[in-house]
């Protein structure tokens, strides 16, 4: 037979024995002090890992977020910024019109008051024209006629005289 | 480059070693000759002329003794059990001064033939009826390899556990360390989980411990010189064991589906699954014996091709052969290297898938039932 020819394909009691012994053993010890441990570091660095890579996406995200934001407070703020500048313009622009309005007003008033006043003297002077050339009309007359009386001559030189006296004012 | 140079040298080294022995098997031989008749039968050879056969398998096989050099060896404990109890002595006392086996009266007048222990009656002839009784437990040279491998095992594994104890989890590997965390990390993730799915971290111990032993014994075997050189991969016994082991795990582990798939089929008809139980039932064996074959013959076949190429130069009786001899035999190492890796990878992914079916659960019932169903309510739908 075959099997009895070599005895390369005949197995040794001895050696399977020892295999066993040396497997076993290895099995027992490998798995207790040094499959367990190196299982367990290698899974806990793994998940060491995972973790931080999970932890900085998220810290990645919450700093997107966060620029996001900080660039939407960013535009808020300028977007208020224009808005109050607008707003002071037009305050401004609302209390120079005003100031325009109220200083024509107070020129119209007083030019109005003016021209009032004017109109008044003017009047007033023109009234004491009037009363003064009615008064001297009424002495050049009364002169007039008291000369008319003496002389004719004179009485021509007289008014012309008194013609040259009166002064209108 | 250095490396293989560094093998070259390993191999020409070899060749010397492999001079010197073959010439003190001669005289082993020549002297058993005179001695013993009755043997010289069975080594039907001229003397002088060399047994290429012969030598190869000489390396091949277990020995009671480990040969370093030329005439020295290195004695065994040998352990035999018989009716007699226990008893246990040096291999020395097999062989005597001219190193030619002699027979040692223990409980039993033992004598080397052909490697294996044998009891022997007065007259020098092999007594089969006590022999049988004979349990040889022998440290031989195969198990003081395989000892050796189990001490280095243990020693590189201890210290890379101790490692991570050490470091902690947070920094990255050191040393032997990270050397070993690559290959542990490829048993993972290349041969447990694909295989065997989500309950991989249950069979990790196992897978890793015949991974690496298979590897360093693989790896030691390739070595041409004391303490390598043994051929405890390529031994049928300790390949025989490793496969048995897988079979009891696989077995251990089957869930209901994996012998249901084995005994009774599903989804098939009552016939068929009669006749599919027997073949199954025979895959059940078939697989850890095809285990067994594979890893012995690859590693068996690694060897003899390198050492008939060392051979080359004795068959040629001339040194000039090992100009073409050597850079083979270097060629075939390197191989044999990967060899030696891709064997433990293999043996371990096969017994992880085998788990894996083993283990495995089947959600997709239906799937093996008869599709005439399925059409039957297309129709219906239809």
């Amino acid at each position: 037979m075959l099997l009895e020819i070599n005895p390369l394909v005949l197995p040794d009691i001895g050696l399977v024995f020892w295999s066993t012994i040396a497997f076993l053993v290895l099995l027992f010890v490998l798995g207790k002090f040094a499959w367990k441990p190196i299982m367990k570091a290698i899974n806990e660095r793994e998940k060491g890992i995972e973790d931080a890579l999970a932890k900085a996406d998220r810290v990645k995200a919450e700093m997107v977020a966060l620029q996001s934001e900080n660039e939407a407070m960013l535009a808020k703020a300028r977007e208020e910024r224009a808005i109050l500048l607008k707003e002071a313009k037009e305050t401004s622009d609302k209390i120079l019109a005003e100031a325009k309005d109220k200083a024509k007003a107070e020129y119209d008033r007083i030019v109005a008051d003016a021209q009032l006043a004017i109109t008044q003297q003017k009047n007033a002077a023109l009234t004491d024209v009037k009363n003064q050339v009615g008064a001297l009309v009424v002495d050049v007359a009364e002169k007039v006629l008291r000369r008319e009386l003496a002389n004719k001559a004179d009485q021509e030189n007289y008014i012309s005289e008194l013609t040259k006296d009166v002064k209108l004012n | 480059m250095a490396r293989r140079s560094v093998q070259s040298l390993l191999v020409a080294t070899f060749s010397l070693f492999l001079a010197t022995f073959s010439t003190a098997t001669y005289a082993q031989h020549d002297t058993a000759q005179h001695e013993a008749t009755a043997e010289v039968s069975s080594h039907e050879k001229k003397e002088g002329e060399f047994n290429v056969t012969e030598t190869i398998l000489e390396h091949l096989k277990d020995d009671h003794s480990w040969h370093l050099w030329g005439h020295t060896s290195l004695p065994l404990p040998v352990i035999l059990y018989s009716d007699k109890g226990l008893e246990v002595f040096s291999s020395a006392n097999l062989v005597d001064e001219h190193h030619a086996p002699a027979v040692y009266n223990g409980n039993y007048a033992y004598k080397t033939i052909e490697g294996k222990i044998r009891v022997v009656n007065p007259d020098g002839a092999v007594n089969t009826e006590l022999s049988a009784k004979v349990w040889d437990f022998s440290i031989t040279k195969n198990v003081a390899s395989l000892l050796l491998t189990v001490t280095i095992l243990l020693l590189i594994f201890l210290s890379v556990a101790s490692a991570y104890r050490k470091t902690g989890v947070k920094t990255a590997p050191k040393g032997l360390q990270s050397l070993m965390e690559p290959i542990i990390l490829f048993v993972r993730d290349e041969v447990a989980k694909p295989n065997i799915g989500h309950r991989y971290a249950k069979y990790m111990p196992f897978l890793l411990t015949v991974f690496f032993l298979i590897l360093i014994n693989n790896f030691l075997g390739l070595v041409p010189f004391f303490p390598g050189g043994a051929n405890v991969s390529g031994n049928i016994a300790f390949t025989m064991t490793l496969a048995v082991f897988v079979f009891l795990l696989v077995n251990f582990s089957g869930n209901k589906t994996y012998w249901e798939h084995i005994f009774w089929m599903p989804g098939m008809h009552w016939s068929m699954k009669l006749f599919l139980a027997p073949i199954e039932l025979v895959g059940i064996f078939t697989k850890p014996i095809s285990l067994m074959i594979r890893l012995f013959a690859n590693i068996t076949a690694g060897h003899i091709l390198v050492l008939s190429l060392v051979c080359l130069i004795f068959i040629f009786k001339t040194v000039y052969a090992s100009v073409v001899a050597v850079p083979f035999v270097v060629f075939i190492s390197v191989i044999e290297l990967l060899v030696a890796f891709l064997q433990a990878y293999i043996f371990t992914m096969l017994a992880a898938m085998y788990i894996g079916m083993a283990t495995e659960e089947h959600h997709h019932e239906g799937d093996h039932e008869p599709h005439y169903n399925e059409t039957d309510l297309e129709k219906v739908h239809h």
